[in-house]
This record gives structure tokens, sequence and C-alpha cells, in this order.
């Protein structure tokens, strides 16, 4: 295995591993896989073109993890990979991606992730996928991924995707199909700083009866960056949706929130809240009252909130 | 030992001239005693709490905290000394929950004393620990976790504004015995009280009447309360029947 200390602090910080884990794994290093294991109840296999993975899990497989995560750190490296996932009927199991990029050089980093969901009938999925970036070259460290996801009749996934730190240029698509009776639950933190710009485009279609889905994003952009959040919400029958967008606004940056709810059916019931400010003054005399600096303040309202 | 030594503070109002709040405040409060302020609403309570938190400055006089000046202290200064502020209105916190708050108002805080700070404010540690201090709790619990926060500190003097607003009337008798306990004949720490309420004014040691910006009275709650319970206690209980809940 090809993989040295600084590989292994940017694993950490998108995955929390601090070594190999148990159960499957694939862990792609520069557009290779470095280190692949399949489990009897989840197989993960490249794609017959080469353009990425395929990870099935068996119907009924329970609480197993797989880690799939991605590391960039040849400096001007570019990277596109198309995964697909299938979590079986009735499986109820986590899947942690995500993507850590080191970038030293002078030349731009980039990873576009195609991500496709399938979940499978009754199964449950945790979905995790956290993004960072890192290096002191003025190479971009850009990173896109483009996840569709598919919860089939009585399914249910919660999607986490956090992008920590560092990342300078990120579009995000998110595309979801909901059927009968599924439930998808999108949970989405994003933190902005220095130049960087970033944007997620979340589309969620609800189309089987009493369906539901819910999107919640949580955003803190610093200094002289830029947010663009869209969410559009589409109910075809009697479902439930909601989305929510919350941004802290610090600095001289930007936001723009665009939430959309589209009813194609009188018992669609769907919702919107957004909202954008600063840190309020009276949080942080509240926290410094009890002897926190103003910085100390600041920091753990935004740990708090991002968190 | 607190010493407000003739405290004023001006603010600028709408027509461009300015406007005194409090002026010539003059108070000593001293170590195991509780005292209470009390007043009409706009005399100038929660300024004085906040001048002496450090929120609003004070625009002449002094503040003494066991003998230091401490005016020119800020607020993280005066709460590392020991002043602490529950705040008449606290604000939400999305993403904070009730065991981060009480661990920021005191980072040594163990388990035992996380669980009894709640009960103490007649909240459940199961059901509330965890909960976000946000926009999904109501105004009562909101104002009783704040007041845990600062009964679970060490301090010098501690400042409740208005506890028992929107706290329901068994969780204030409980609240009134924890205050007593912790705070009388305590050598080391002070309480003071912002309240109107008649269960709690009669059993404090002092009560300073502060009116239009200035300490109108003041004496011992056996030489106040008669003078002010008149205006203070319910003359509609007989016939509203309020506190007796409601028969069949």
């Amino acid at each position: 295995m090809k993989i040295n200390q600084l590989d292994m602090q940017l694993l950490n910080t998108i995955s929390n591993l601090n070594g190999v884990p148990d159960g499957a794994v694939n862990i792609r290093l520069d557009g290779k896989a470095v280190l692949r294991n399949s489990t009897p109840n989840i197989k993960i296999s490249s794609k017959e073109n080469g353009s990425g993975l395929v990870v099935e899990v068996r119907p009924g497989t329970r609480n197993e993890t797989v880690h799939v995560p991605v590391l960039l750190t040849s400096g001007g490296f570019v990277d596109k990979v198309y995964n697909t996932f299938i979590v079986g009927e009735d499986s109820d199991v986590t899947i942690i991606a995500g993507c850590g990029i080191h970038n030293d050089s002078h030349s731009n980093s980039r990873h576009d992730g195609i991500h496709e969901i399938v979940v499978k009938k009754g199964a449950r999925l945790k979905y995790i996928e956290k993004h960072y970036g890192e290096g002191s070259g003025d190479g971009k460290r850009i990173l896109n991924p483009t996840t569709t996801v598919t919860v089939e009749k009585g399914a249910f996934a919660e999607m986490e995707m956090v992008q920590i730190k560092g990342v300078d240029d990120t579009y995000r698509s998110t595309v979801a199909t909901i059927h009968e009776k599924g439930s998808l639950k999108i949970v989405e933190r994003l933190m902005t700083h220095g130049c960087q710009s970033a944007e997620s485009d979340i589309s969620v279609c609800i189309e089987g009866k009493d369906g539901s889905g819910q999107v919640l994003s949580r955003s803190v952009a610093k200094d002289e960056s830029y947010q663009v959040f869209k969410a559009a919400l589409t109910g075809k029958t009697e479902c439930i949706g909601h989305v929510e967008c919350d941004s802290i606004i610090m600095d001289n940056a930007r936001i723009k929130a665009i939430p959309q709810l589209v009813a194609e059916d009188s018992g669609a019931i769907l919702t919107h809240e957004a909202a954008i400010g600063k840190i309020a003054g009276e949080q942080l005399i509240k926290l410094m009252s009890l002897g926190l600096t103003e910085k100390e303040a600041v920091e753990t309202i935004l740990a708090g909130f991002l968190r | 030992m607190l010493k407000l030594d003739n405290i004023s503070m001006t603010v600028n109002d709408s027509n461009g001239g300015t406007r005194e709040i409090i002026r010539n405040i003059n108070a000593e409060f001293h170590p195991g005693k509780i005292y209470a302020i009390t007043g009409p609403n706009g005399g100038g309570k929660t300024t004085i709490a906040k001048v002496i938190m450090g929120i609003y400055r004070n625009c002449a006089g002094n503040i003494y905290l066991n003998g230091e000046d401490i005016t020119e202290l800020s607020v993280t200064e005066r709460a590392k000394r020991g002043i602490a502020y529950a705040f008449q209105q606290p604000p939400r916190f999305k993403g904070l929950n009730v065991k981060d708050l009480l661990q920021i108002a005191r980072p040594s805080i163990d388990d035992k004393s996380l669980w009894k700070n709640l009960r103490d404010v007649g909240l459940c540690p199961e059901d509330y620990l965890d909960r976000d201090v946000g926009p999904g709790l109501s105004g009562g619990e909101i104002k009783r976790i704040e007041i845990a926060q600062v009964l679970s500190r060490n301090t010098v003097v501690s400042i409740f504004d208005e506890p028992e607003a929107g706290v329901d009337l068994w969780t204030v008798q409980r609240l009134i015995g924890i205050i007593m306990s912790k705070y009388k004949n305590n050598p080391h720490a002070t309480a003071i009280i912002i309240t109107h309420n008649e269960n709690v004014l009669p059993v404090c040691d002092e009560i300073l009447v502060v009116n239009d910006g200035m300490i109108q009275t003041r004496g011992t709650a056996d030489e106040i309360w008669p003078l002010i319970k008149g205006d203070i206690e319910c003359k509609m209980k007989d016939q509203c029947r309020g506190e007796m809940g409601y028969e069949n």
C-alpha cells in the first residue's frame, strides 16, 4: 500500500480514519485504487470501462459501513470518477465518502466525483461525504461532486454533505427522486473563506404517494467568499417536503439563497424557510459573560452552527 | 464585595440629544447576602445589571470588585473575575446544546453536577442535556437553562434578571430555595435578583427600589416590603382564582 503520513492525515480529516478500516473499503489516491477490500455482504468492483466503482450491498445486510475516500496529493492532478452504489432491499448500511485535496503546486487540482446511489425497497442508508482542501501553492483546490439518488418504495436515506475548509471552487449538484413512502433527508454544511466560491444545486422530486423529502442547509461565508444555494423541491403527489437554508454571513462575503417549491398535486405539503444574517451581538455577549473572549465566542457559535 | 460608586449612564436619543438612563447610583453588595432590585418597568434595573456585567459602559463613576477597580474591564474579564449575569431574555443558539452551554459556563463540570444543575431548575437532564438551545425550546425552558448556567459557576457576584418570568410557580419556589442555600451566609458570594415577585422580595436580605434611573429607597426586606407590597401583591386572587386551578 502506498499511503504516506500526509495521505493518512488527509484521510483522517475527511473520514476520521486512523488506519485501514475493517469492512468494505476503497481508497483512491491520485486516480488509482491503492486499497480495496470487499466483504461477504458488500462487493466493491471496478466498472468494465474503468471509469469508477460499483459498490453492491447485498439485500438484508445490517450495520455495515463502506469507506470510499478519495485523496488528491499530486499538485495539478485532475480526477474524474463515476461510482455506483446499489443498497440492496431491507439492508441498513453507512457509506462514508469524501475527498481531500493537498495541493502545494501552482496548478489547479480538481476532483469531479459522480455518485449514483440507489436505495432499494425498504433499505436504510446513511451517506456521509466530507470535502476538504489544504496546501501552500496558489493552484486551486476544486471539487465538483454530482450525486443522483433514488429512494425506492419504503426506503430511507440520510445524506450528510460537508465541505469543511480549504476548497477554492465547488459546484455541487444533487438530484434526488423519492418513490412511494420513501424518505430522504439531505443535510448540507458548508464553510467558505478567502476568495472561495461555492454553489450547491439540489433538486428533489417526490414522485410516490406519502413520500417525504427534507433539505437542511447551514452555511457560513467569511472574508470575500461567495455562496449560492439552490434547492428545488417538487411534489407530484400526496407528500411532505421541507427546505431550510440558514446562513451566517461575515466580513465582505456574499450569499444567494434560492429555495423553490413546485406542487403538482393538491395533496403536496411543501414548505421552505431561508435566513441569512450575521452573528447576533446578544449571542456574543452571552458567551463572553460566561468567560469566553470575543474570538472564542465567534468560533464556538460557528462550530455549533456547522456541527 | 461589589461597590457601585456614583454610577451614571447616558445614551444618545433620537433627537440628537442625550438621555440619562441611570444616575448617581451608589450601592454596596456584600458576600453572604441576597439583594433584590425592584421598581417599575423602564426604571433602570436591567441597565444597572448590564453595567455591572460590563455589557453597557457607565459614563461616570467607578465599579469595584473586592477593592479592585473593574470599570475599564471587558465583559470577558469581569466574567473571569466571578461576575455572572442570567439574562432576562437569553439569546438562542442554533447548533449549541444545553450541555455545551453548561460546559462553557463551567469547563470543569462533571456529569453529576450537570445533572444536578438541570434538576435544580426543574428540567429532566435525560430530556434536556442534548437539546439544541434553539427555536425548539419554549421561553420558560430557555430561562431555566440560563439560570442553570449561573448556578453551575463558582461566582463572586451572580445577577438574576427576573428569574421567575416564564417559570411556573412550583419551580420558582424551588429556585428561591436553591438561591437561598447557595448564597445566604456564603462568605464568598453575593446574589442580586431583579424581581417583582411577591414570593422572592420578602425573603431577600435587602431591597433596592429603582425608579427613574435612581435608587429611590432601600433597606432590609422587613423595612421595605411592607411599603411596596401594596403595589406588588395581587389583589384579585380571590376573584380570579388564578393560582387555585379550576374545579369541575
